[in-house]
């Protein structure tokens, strides 16, 4: 098992050599490139890694040091990564998609010396924001289009600096010919020779001395053996659903810890796969792409590009899925689309199928009893229909997927459960790296998030906010003790900020909303924003709601259509648009949202807590909440404070009855350039379930 | 006998001059006693109003009409009636103003076919597709997959044509004309009916081209800030006469250009 010598590594390069020993044939990153699968084992990769350290070495980067991390899933900056551990170095991973000015902060507050990046987009990215930059030194890319005429004085392409340390570590071998590190031998053999004499060097204050007679790859080996597990691991900038992103470090050991537990859980093992294409700098992919991919040795896949994922996804066929709900309903939405395009007995074979699906599906996957019959119709369904589905959608061989993030749909949670995919929930975030708590397999339900994870401690404060100690815990925010101090308890517990309550039924965490969103209307009913717009957004014609309530005398919503839904819908009636902003503004897209509108405000009226919060008043937006207009974060957060003081006009409008508002906002266009955007919106009042209690108290 | 290649030509010499080209058809006459050259390795735009016979001269340059009058020489050669079967093979590729895929193909295959002349093994073998057949195969996959690379298409790789958006349909088209790897190529108004992300991004790839490949592009454009910024020499064209030829900036300045684009009383 891999967690035993897991424990002994506390580093993820240790963890590194201890893959190439024991796995070292077995493949590690594989990446498509022109239409290719290319792979990468263990052994190749610590080959690949040892000389990329010493490349970067060589052009500076020193232990202690901050590197960014620029782009998207690719070997190359995962090794970027490793590289920069190796040396005792602490790799800052960035959004890709981040526009220049959020880059500049983020580099700026971490003082990085170097960038990893990806292309020529974000070299040019981080030119722009150079000024602002002074520590910058070294700048190393993965794709050399269109950057042969840059000037090279500080920007190398990776490849040339792996060369480099290649080169660096042949001739160090061949002059000292009976400490030679590197020689022609198979990749793994190689690794297994290194690991057997990494063992006794001394601690860091010596090697300096001590680079001079040892062999280059000796002192690489002592630069890692240095490495410590209380040191800094990573710093992972949060995508900031409030104000300016904090830089959470985490260490070493915890993130290894962490990881370790959470592979024992789910039974991670080398013979699993994943596919990274979920952002580097988010949690979510360190943890569970990069941290437990190197804890159970198993590989990672990177796609060939982010339009192309889903694709890959189902020429690879993992066997660990994670992606947020939001994946799970695009995935669903296009399969149901395409469904209705099918010809007529396909659709009737696909409508009774799931059918039986709902019947049986989720029961046989949670291992209870089911009739005989029910089985027998589940595996001639399991032949014609789910199989052929899963494989559509690259799921044949997930033995473990998790969503997270969101609240997701009842309906789209059992969907993909009644088909046999073993979907689970998970809650955490990125000061606990990662989980706080996880579904077992076989104890499933859509409105929790599970029981508590393996050595994870939590309390429920009273204000109702969640509150944990786990063994990835961060370490602090970089350079902002300030902000540390305000998210731990004086008892050292991390504050999650999510309201909830642990369920008496299951015994599972159910999470109702942030902690400081949950409010009240003015006749005192409980007001949960995010509760009230999942409930919308679980319809596949509403992309996004932003609802408001708090300290008003009744509940509104705005609400993005869903362009693929709604404009396949508009498609199949006949109703012709021109544009966005034209079909969200149609009357007959109105009148479809009401009624989603008016189903919502039935389900919160059939629970007591909720019933005195249905939506009263809704319009449409005429534009998509956008991250680079600031509406949502990278990862896809509404920032309804924001929101509501872009769109106040709307807001105004919505509470004074007026049936119609205008507004004009700034734009950001994907260059960076600015526009403006006006619209008259149009507004709707929505039929509400009357609810006695509310009325006595109001009266 | 070898035709000469577009490497025998340095960077900066003519590639194709045409002198005194004259086109009718019946009584009307598209080009008249029209004289230029494109150099090898320029961007060289040809602009004017509706009908001032710009792609009649793309036309005649890449052998599919056969001008009445003048001179044309590619790479030093001139030419006499020559079709466009053999201006591909001379290294002349070209896209078009309404897109000319085949529709019911995938881009892959579309691009693919753009690799057809370049093909050295029979249709018999192409149709047992085994040994040498194979290995020829894989190798034109090979640079057409650079090609996709390049152009930023590997999602639609599989996808028919006809059911892409008009503006990756343009870029599909110039994925084929490059599969050609051609001395000259020439494009008819790649931007026409795109939006303006899309005009960028057609905008970097044909710079990429020329920077990347080396190629030497001709292209007919109608939006004037585009020409401006990716042309080095603008050749104007009006009522199939030539009007003005010069940098951006000259053209720009140039009265008749100026009278030929508002409308003056003829």
């Amino acid at each position: 098992m891999a967690t035993s010598a897991a424990a002994r590594a506390d580093t993820f390069p240790k963890l590194l050599i201890r893959n190439a020993r024991l796995y070292g044939g077995r493949p590690a990153y594989r990446h498509k490139d022109l239409g290719i699968w290319q792979v990468w084992t263990w052994g190749q990769v610590l080959v690949e890694a040892r000389a990329y350290a010493v490349g970067l070495s060589r052009l500076g980067l020193e232990r202690g040091d901050t590197i960014a991390i620029v782009g998207s899933n690719r070997p190359r900056l995962y090794w970027s990564v490793m590289a920069a551990q190796m040396l005792g170095a602490v790799p800052v991973p960035v959004y890709a998609d981040a526009v220049a000015d959020e880059l500049a902060y983020v580099l700026a507050h971490a003082d990085v010396r170097f960038a990893a990046v990806e292309d020529q987009e974000q070299v040019d990215k981080i030119l722009t924001v150079s000024e602002r930059l002074p520590k910058l030194e070294q700048v190393v890319y993965d794709e050399p289009r269109g950057l042969r005429d840059y000037d090279h004085s500080r920007l190398k392409a990776i490849d040339d600096v792996i060369r480099d340390g290649h080169a660096a570590l042949a001739s160090e071998a061949s002059g000292q010919r009976g400490h030679s590190k590197v020689r022609a031998h198979s990749a793994s053999e190689d690794a297994r020779e290194r690991a057997d004499d990494t063992r006794p060097e001394p601690g860091s204050s010596a090697h300096a001395a001590l680079a001079k007679d040892a062999t280059l790859g000796q002192w690489l080996d002592g630069e890692i053996e240095a490495g410590k597990g209380s040191d800094r691991s990573i710093i992972l900038y949060t995508s900031g659903t409030t104000g300016q992103s904090k830089g959470v470090v985490l260490s070493a050991i915890g993130c290894i810890n962490a990881a370790s537990d959470t592979v024992a859980f789910d039974k991670l093992n080398e013979r699993d796969e994943a596919l990274a294409y979920l952002p580097l700098a988010w949690v979510g992919d360190h943890y569970l792409n990069y941290a437990q991919a190197l804890v159970a040795a198993f590989c990672l896949a990177c796609p060939e590009s982010s339009d192309t994922a889903m694709a890959d996804m189902k020429e690879i066929g993992p066997t660990f899925f994670f992606a947020p709900p939001r994946v799970f309903e695009q995935m669903l939405t296009r399969l149901m689309i395409r469904m209705e395009d099918a010809g007529a007995l396909k659709r009737r074979l696909f409508h009774a199928f799931l059918g039986i699906a709902r019947r049986h599906g989720e029961n046989i996957l949670n291992g209870e009893r089911v009739p005989l019959l029910g089985r027998l119709l589940y595996a001639l369904g399991e032949l014609l229909v789910y199989g052929p589905l899963k494989n559509v959608l690259g799921l044949s061989r997930v033995r473990i997927a998790y969503t997270a993030g969101e609240a997701i749909g009842p309906d789209l949670f059992s969907f993909y459960r009644s088909i046999g995919l073993n979907l689970k929930q998970l809650y955490g975030q990125t000061e606990a790296f990662l989980y706080i708590t996880a579904q077992p397999d076989g104890k499933i339900f859509s409105d929790t998030v599970g029981p508590v994870m393996t050595n994870v401690d939590l309390r429920i404060a009273d204000n109702g906010e969640v509150l944990f100690k786990s063994p990835g815990m961060f370490v602090g925010y970089f350079k902002d003790d300030a902000k540390t101090a305000e998210a731990m308890t004086a008892d050292g517990y991390v504050k999650t900020g999510d309201a909830g309550f642990i369920d008496a039924r299951t015994g599972h965490l159910k999470i109702i909303d942030r902690a400081k969103d949950v409010g009240r209307l003015n006749d005192g009913s409980l007001f949960a924003p995010k509760y009230i717009e999942n409930k919308l957004k679980f319809y596949p014609n509403i992309r996004e709601a932003v609802v408001y309530g708090d300290n008003r005398d009744f509940v509104c919503a705005m609400l993005n259509i869903d362009l693929t839904a709604v404009g396949n819908w508009a498609e199949r009636n006949n109703i012709v648009y021109g544009s966005y902003q034209e079909l969200a503004g149609h009357p007959q897209v109105y009148d479809q949202l009401a009624r989603n509108v008016e189903d919502v405000n039935r389900s919160l009226a059939e629970e007591k807590a909720m019933a005195g919060a249905q939506i009263h008043r809704f319009l449409i937006l005429h534009k998509e909440l956008d991250a680079d207009d600031g509406e949502v974060t990278r990862t896809q957060k509404v920032r309804r404070g924001f929101v509501a003081e872009r769109y106040a006009p709307l807001i105004s409008a919505l509470y004074d009855g007026s049936r119609e508002a205008d507004i004009s906002t700034e734009v950001t266009f994907e260059d960076g350039r600015k526009g403006t955007l006006s619209a008259r919106v149009k507004i709707r009042d929505a039929a509400v379930v009357p609810v006695p209690g509310a009325m006595e108290k109001a009266a | 006998m070898r035709a000469p290649t577009g490497q025998d030509i340095a960077a900066g010499d003519v590639l194709l001059s045409v002198e005194n080209v004259s086109l009718a058809f019946g009584g009307v006459k598209a080009v008249t006693g029209v004289s230029f050259d494109i150099r090898k390795g320029e961007i060289r735009a040809i602009i004017g109003p509706n009908g001032a016979g710009k792609t009649s001269m793309l036309n005649i340059i890449n052998g599919f009409y056969h001008p009445q009058h003048g001179r044309i020489a590619f790479k030093g050669k001139a030419r006499a009636r020559m079709r466009p079967y053999d201006a591909a093979r001379g290294g002349i590729a070209r896209t078009f103003q309404n897109v000319a895929l085949f529709k019911g193909m995938t881009a892959l295959d579309n691009i693919m076919a753009g690799r057809t002349l370049k093909m050295r093994r029979g249709f018999l073998w192409q149709l047992i597709r085994l040994g040498p057949a194979l290995a020829e195969e894989v190798e034109h996959r090979h640079r057409v997959e650079e090609i996709i690379d390049f152009l930023k298409i590997q999602s639609i790789r599989k996808i028919q044509v006809g059911k892409l958006p008009y503006g990756l349909q343009k870029r599909v088209e110039l994925g084929r004309a490059l599969a050609m790897e051609p001395d000259l190529l020439l494009l008819d108004e790649p931007m026409a009916g795109m939006n303006l992300e899309e005009k960028e991004d057609m905008s970097r790839f044909i710079l990429d081209v020329n920077d990347y490949y080396g190629t030497t592009i001709a292209l007919i454009e109608h939006d004037m800030g585009v020409v401006m910024d990716l042309s080095e020499r603008v050749l104007v064209l009006d009522h199939g006469v030539k009007i003005a030829d010069g940098t951006p900036a000259e053209v720009q300045a140039d009265q008749a250009v100026i009278d030929a684009y508002l409308g003056l009383s003829h």
